[in-house]
Order: C-alpha cells, then sequence, then structure tokens
C-alpha cells in the first residue's frame, strides 16, 4: 500500500494550485470555489485559505452534491441508492468563474455529473476544473485545468484520498484490488 | 449545521425494501435515513431550477381513492422534482366509478409498467393488498385508519429542524384518534425515536388499545399540554362518523380545543401542528393556527422534500448487496 502524497507534499501541491490559480485568472475578481462532496469540500477550503494568505481577500465556497445527477444511479435493476448530501452553494454563480474542486479524477463522470449540476444553478462565465490526483483512464473528454498530482495507475488499483478534516490523516495511497 | 456533522456517514445507508406501507415496519435508523435524505431535497427545492434528474424515465402513478389536495399535489411535485414522469388517476372519472375492483385497477395499471405506485386509500391494508399482487413498488399515501407514514416523516422533519431532536420531546397529540392514520404513523415514529407520546381526545373517541403502543392516555386536555414541546391537533374526522361522538362541535371547542390560553401550559417554544385540513374553531383556535408558534406550513413545505427522500431511497429497490 505504497502512500504517493504525504502531508507535506498534498500541501505544497494546493499552495502551488493556489498560485497558478491567481495567476492563470489574474486575481480573484468573480471567483468561487465549489468542491464535490466528499473530499473536494475540504480541499476546496483549504484553496480558499492559501488564496486568502496570497492576496488578504475571501474567495467564496461552496459544497456541491452531485449523488442525483450520477450516471449510474438507476442502472443496476435492484440497488442500494447512494447516500444524498446537501449542496451548499450561498451565492448566485451567474457570471462567475467557478473553480470545481474534487480529490481524484479518473473516468470523468463525477466531473459531468458535476457540471450537469452546477449548471442547474445559473450560468457560470466559465467552469475550471481542479483536482488533487489525476489517475488517467478517462471515459469522458473531460480534463483537468489545475492538477496535484499526476499519477498513472492500472485498472485493477484504487486511490485513496485522506483528508484530515475527515479521516484524521493527510496521505494519498495506491490500494490493490478494488474499484475505486 | 456545519459541512463536517453532515459528512458522518449514517447507521444505515439504504431502505432495503420494495414500498413504503407503514412506519410500523421501519427502524429507527430507517426513519433517520429518510429524514436526512429529506434534509439534502429539501435544498432542491431551493434551487433556481426545482429538479435534478434522479428518476429520469421512472413512471410513478398517483392512485388516490379519496379526496386529497395536500398530500397528492405534494407527491406530485416531489415526483417532478427528481424528473419522474407521473400521473394522477382521479377516482370520480375512473373505470372505479364503474364497479372494478382495487386489486383489478392496480393490476391493469401495473400491465403499463409503472414503476411506483402511490395509493390512498378508505381501506386499511389496502396497500398492503397491492404490495403483494404488484411488481412496482408501493407507497402508502393514507390508508383507512391504518397508517400515513409521510405525514409521519414530515412532521418528525418539521419537529427536528426546529429542536434539533426528537428524543425526550413532550408531544401531545389532541383529537379524533379513533379515525386518524396520522395518529397511527405518528405514534409509531415518535415512540421509536425516543419522544414521549401523550394522544388526548373525548374518551368516545380513544380506541381501547391505546395504551398498548407505550403513550400515555387522558381526557383530561390539560394535562396532555403541560410542558408540551409540541402539541398537534387532530382533526375531527366528521366523514367517518356515524354515531354520535360528542355533543356538539361547538362543546367539543370548549373542551379540547387549542386556545391561546391553553397554549400557555405548554413550553414557552412550543410548536404547534396540524396535518390539515384544519376546522378552525372546532379542535383549533384562528388565533393559535396563524400564531407565532404554529409551524403548519412549515410541515407542508417539508412534505414535498421528505417524499422526494422517499420516493429516491424506494427507487433502490430491496434486495442488494452494500455497495464498497
Amino acid at each position: 500500500m505504497p502512500v504517493v502524497m504525504d502531508a507535506d507534499r498534498i500541501g505544497r501541491s494546493l499552495a502551488r494550485i493556489a498560485h497558478e490559480i491567481l495567476e492563470r485568472n489574474k486575481g480573484i475578481d468573480d471567483l468561487a470555489l465549489i468542491g464535490v462532496r466528499s473530499r473536494g469540500v475540504p480541499l476546496a477550503k483549504r484553496l480558499a485559505r492559501h488564496i486568502k494568505e496570497i492576496t488578504g481577500d475571501d474567495v467564496p465556497t461552496g459544497s456541491l452534491d452531485i449523488t442525483l445527477y450520477r450516471d449510474d444511479l438507476m442502472k443496476h435493476a435492484v440497488g442500494p441508492q447512494p447516500v444524498v448530501r446537501r449542496t451548499e452553494i450561498p451565492f448566485s454563480i451567474d457570471g462567475r468563474k467557478i473553480l470545481l474542486v474534487d480529490d481524484v479524477l479518473y473516468t470523468g463522470r463525477t466531473t459531468r455529473a458535476a457540471l450537469d449540476a452546477l449548471i442547474d444553478f445559473g450560468r457560470p462565465k466559465a467552469i475550471q476544473l481542479i483536482v488533487l490526483v489525476d489517475r488517467g483512464h478517462r471515459e469522458l473528454p473531460i480534463k483537468a485545468d489545475y492538477v496535484g498530482k499526476n499519477l498513472p495507475t492500472a485498472l485493477d488499483e484504487s486511490v485513496q484520498v485522506r483528508l484530515q478534516e475527515i479521516d484524521d490523516r493527510d496521505e494519498v495511497v495506491v490500494e490493490q484490488g478494488g474499484a475505486a | 449545521m456545519s459541512l463536517q456533522e453532515l459528512d458522518t456517514r449514517p447507521a444505515v445507508t439504504a431502505l432495503r425494501r420494495k414500498d413504503l406501507l407503514g412506519i410500523a415496519d421501519l427502524s429507527p435508523e430507517e426513519i433517520a435515513l429518510v429524514l436526512d435524505t429529506a434534509v439534502a431535497m429539501k435544498e432542491v427545492g431551493s434551487r433556481p431550477i426545482k429538479k435534478v434528474p434522479a428518476l429520469r424515465g421512472k413512471t410513478v402513478v398517483n392512485l388516490f381513492f379519496e379526496p386529497s389536495t395536500r398530500t397528492r399535489t405534494s407527491f406530485e411535485i416531489a415526483e417532478k422534482r427528481l424528473s419522474a414522469d407521473t400521473l394522477s388517476v382521479a377516482i370520480g372519472t375512473s373505470s372505479v366509478v364503474k364497479g372494478e375492483t382495487l386489486a383489478d385497477t392496480a393490476l391493469n395499471l401495473e400491465a403499463m409498467s409503472p414503476d411506483m405506485i402511490v395509493l390512498r386509500h378508505s381501506s386499511s391494508g389496502a396497500c398492503h393488498l397491492l404490495s403483494r399482487i404488484c411488481r412496482s413498488a408501493i407507497v402508502n399515501a393514507g390508508d383507512g385508519t391504518n397508517e400515513h407514514p409521510t405525514q409521519a416523516l414530515l412532521d418528525a422533519l418539521t419537529i427536528r429542524e426546529r429542536k434539533g431532536r426528537l428524543k425526550g420531546l413532550k408531544v401531545a397529540i389532541v383529537g379524533d384518534l379513533l379515525h386518524s392514520r396520522v395518529l397511527r404513523s405518528n405514534i409509531h415514529l415518535l415512540t421509536k425515536m425516543g419522544a414521549d407520546v401523550w394522544v388526548c381526545g373525548p374518551p368516545t373517541l380513544v380506541p381501547a388499545e391505546m395504551k398498548r403502543f407505550g403513550v400515555q392516555v387522558t381526557s383530561h386536555v390539560d394535562e396532555a399540554v403541560a410542558d408540551a414541546d409540541v402539541v398537534m391537533l387532530l382533526r375531527l374526522q366528521l366523514e367517518r362518523m356515524e354515531g354520535a361522538y360528542f355533543p356538539s362541535q361547538r362543546e367539543y371547542f370548549q373542551v379540547f380545543g387549542m386556545t391561546e390560553a391553553r397554549l400557555r401550559l405548554a413550553k414557552p417554544d412550543v410548536m404547534i401542528m396540524h396535518p390539515g385540513p384544519m376546522n378552525r374553531g372546532v379542535e383549533i383556535a384562528s388565533e393559535v393556527a396563524d400564531g407565532p408558534f404554529s409551524v403548519i406550513l412549515d410541515q407542508v413545505a417539508n412534505g414535498v422534500a421528505v417524499r422526494m427522500a422517499v420516493l429516491y431511497l424506494l427507487a433502490g429497490g430491496a434486495e442488494h448487496e452494500e455497495a464498497a
């Protein structure tokens, strides 16, 4: 069970991404961070803290639950329904540049669902995708704008992102077997 | 509520059942799951586009054999917000008036492959009958004097929103206990979740078996209301009464009606609830119904969220393994 990112590495990647966000968007005007539940949410908050440290300004931050938009929701004749959690976007996304944050980019299906969900909230000026780990194996034409670490993986491996806020420690590990 | 709190995993993550026939069959963990899911569903109703694709391609038939405004509208809105295809069969214009039995009506509808049937019927057990003969998921929207599970769930959601819990609260339920399916569902739910339930009504409208449900029974409304956290009024179901259960509606109001004076016996932050439709000046005074303690319209708003949660969770079906 190799640890591919430890706490320091995760911290440095997020700090670097925060700088990249500011460089590419020439400041924080109209920016908002939206984390995809569950682990995208603490990542979005950490990025907001980094941006505040650099610029002194707050970026609005929200959280998005994509369960009701999943494309595999009703595919199984019988199957347990995934638990639905609250979406909290306490600001209008109209005309804003939305920075969508997730922990792992894999098939791209979660991102597809998140894009559909976001569009139901309004018409953002642009959506940029931030992921901590890109493990490849895309099934949809989706690409991240900011990547913490590109991690080539085999299909039978799974990538686990653990974050202090949810799992009591920061690490990214690759595990053998089991679907991610 | 913080994000972290919401990220704690519920004790159960699925309703492992085909139908929702009553609260009697549900575990406390399943009840909590429905309420937690309803909290998430409520947010959908506050969006500019109040619709999610979760039940896309599912067909839901609302089969109502009794008049209903609130419940039927609420189910229809819930179904549409989840993107299900819905149709409502109004019984006055259906083949039932030509003498078709409930089972035949259901089997004919089922031949058109709906995924769910929401049933309201005047006979207790009608949903259980359909559950046995139909492949579709059956959702009980009120059967006779048996149960009205989604009403109890929306009541629980409303209480939990205000009080943060159900456990340990004193809930007084006052009114026509004999004919009330809302009462039966609420007793099951509230006792399972650890509330202290008091029921009160004229002795002629108190069923004999009431004590068996683990509730306090009294005919003295002041005793029921004293220090109550929640006072829930039940409608006098005059349409179900064939005998003389009490002298007059006016006398009923004198003895059992919820007035501002009587309400002062309850806790200072008491909640007043009524499942509707209300008989103003019979079981509840207008100034109480429209007063600051009334959450009657919050109940209606929460009904949509609870029904979305139930429909979503039941769409998972009954038999499956836990997902990773």
